[in-house]
């Protein structure tokens, strides 16, 4: 298949273009059939609603997921099953809220802020967190490193995914813009730093407990490296 | 507003699209017996109870019909549209909270339907669907399990033979495709 985006300038072309590094299709999959922790199910919805590139992945998925349904067999219903939900149909609900974008902030990170914009914790050398949650099953927060300082480690158990949302960073894998994503695991040794320019905010989950002084002791050196 | 796009959408598209744009309840009577049956059946396959499986059928099928105007027949089938409902209220019922989920692509909520991406849509469907009916048992039970959430990331990771990937690939070009020109037009 080949076009050239769209011809308008839609936003999507253009930053689907500049975006390198997607969700690799295991962890789409996973993410579809609901078989993801929260923490890294928040960073794949917040990069699928910055790349049209990996919506149209996760819609493909959700369609044989739909056929599989179609082809399910029919298992009878409770007589009254269909009426009460008739019934129902009128019924009020109560409003859930929607959450859109905020400046940097796609819908999935302004809802996990509850609408309000990020308070910012100091980790030392400039350095800032906003945990946006956390527990048994990892957690997620962002960061904001200024230019030429490392991102914190989270520990390095477990997958841990990095997504770009201002600046960037570069490590021995690569340069990773606004809307590209990191993926981590036991594995890969790293170091990615912040590139020049603004500071780099990176929305970041780990499926590690949370472990403050893991971070500590790179971070409290700077690496000039750039 | 919103006349039934004039070809040939699928039975299921143009209930879906009748409950949506004119409210009308025997279109979603119609919707819900088609698809509570196999839904119910789809989410038995992973073990859950009858009970617990229609507790399931009957929210979704609410949401489907209070959530209608969500539903955008160039970007899916029905029927993928209730997979995605179904499988967010499954886990926010295991979870007891919600899952997070990507930001609405705003479309214009009254551009006419456009025939030629709803039947691009349905073309690939019918491809998905020969391709499924054509899998041998283990393939089908692999796969149904996959999309049934019953398989972690790293598992399906480790499942080198998953089938449909060449499937999948396609519809997700003509997807990635469809967006675009959608864009475009306005
Ligand atoms: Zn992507």
């Amino acid at each position: 298949m080949d076009w050239n985006g769209c011809g308008t300038n839609c936003g999507v072309c253009a930053k689907m273009t500049s975006i390198q590094h997607h969700i690799p299709d295991h962890l789409l999959l996973a993410y579809a059939s609901g078989n993801l922790s929260h923490p890294l199910a928040a960073v794949v919805a917040t990069h699928v609603s910055m790349c049209l590139e990996c919506r149209a992945a996760l819609e493909a998925h959700q369609m044989i997921g739909g056929e599989l349904i179609e082809a399910s067999p029919d298992v009878e219903l409770s007589r009254d099953l269909k009426s009460s939900v008739l019934d129902l149909l009128d019924l009020p609900e109560a409003p859930v809220p929607e959450y859109s974008r905020s400046g940097i902030y796609p819908g999935p990170v302004m809802e996990a802020l509850k609408g309000r914009q990020p308070s910012w914790k100091k980790l030392g050398a400039g350095v800032r967190q906003c945990i946006l949650s956390h527990g048994a099953e990892g957690s997620v927060r962002l960061l904001q490193i200024p230019p030429g300082m490392a991102v914190p480690d989270h520990g390095h158990s477990g997958l841990e995914l990095t997504l770009v949302l201002q600046g960037s960073f570069s490590d021995e894998t690569g340069h990773f813009g606004v809307g590209d994503i990191e993926i981590a695991d036991d594995d890969v040794e790293h170091t990615p730093i912040a590139d020049p320019g603004a500071a780099c905010i990176c929305l970041a989950a780990t499926e590690a407990p949370l472990r403050f002084n893991a971070f500590l002791p790179r971070l409290l050196q700077p690496i000039f490296r750039i | 507003m919103g006349s039934e796009p004039d070809m040939e959408a699928s039975v299921e598209t143009v209930w879906m699209l009748a409950v949506r744009d004119r409210r009308c309840r025997e279109s979603f009577g119609a919707l819900f017996d088609h698809f509570a049956p196999r839904l119910k059946g789809f989410i038995m396959r992973s073990g859950t109870t009858a009970d617990q499986a229609e507790e399931i059928v009957q929210d979704v099928m609410l949401t489907v019909w209070r959530k209608a105007s969500h539903f955008d027949p160039h970007r899916a089938q029905v029927s993928a549209w209730i997979y995605q409902i179904a499988r967010n209220r499954h886990i926010d019922i295991k979870r007891k909270e919600r899952r997070p989920v990507p930001e609405a692509l705003k479309e214009e909520p009254n551009t006419e339907p456009d025939a030629g991406q709803i039947l691009a849509l349905e073309q690939e469907t019918r491809v998905l669907k020969l391709a499924i009916s054509r899998l041998g048992e283990d393939q089908r039970d692999l796969i149904e399990k996959a999309y049934l959430g019953e398989l972690s990331h790293a598992e399906i990771q480790q499942q080198t033979g998953l089938p449909l990937g060449t499937v999948k690939s396609r519809i997700r070009l003509g997807l990635e495709r469809l967006r675009h020109e959608l864009r475009g037009l306005r």
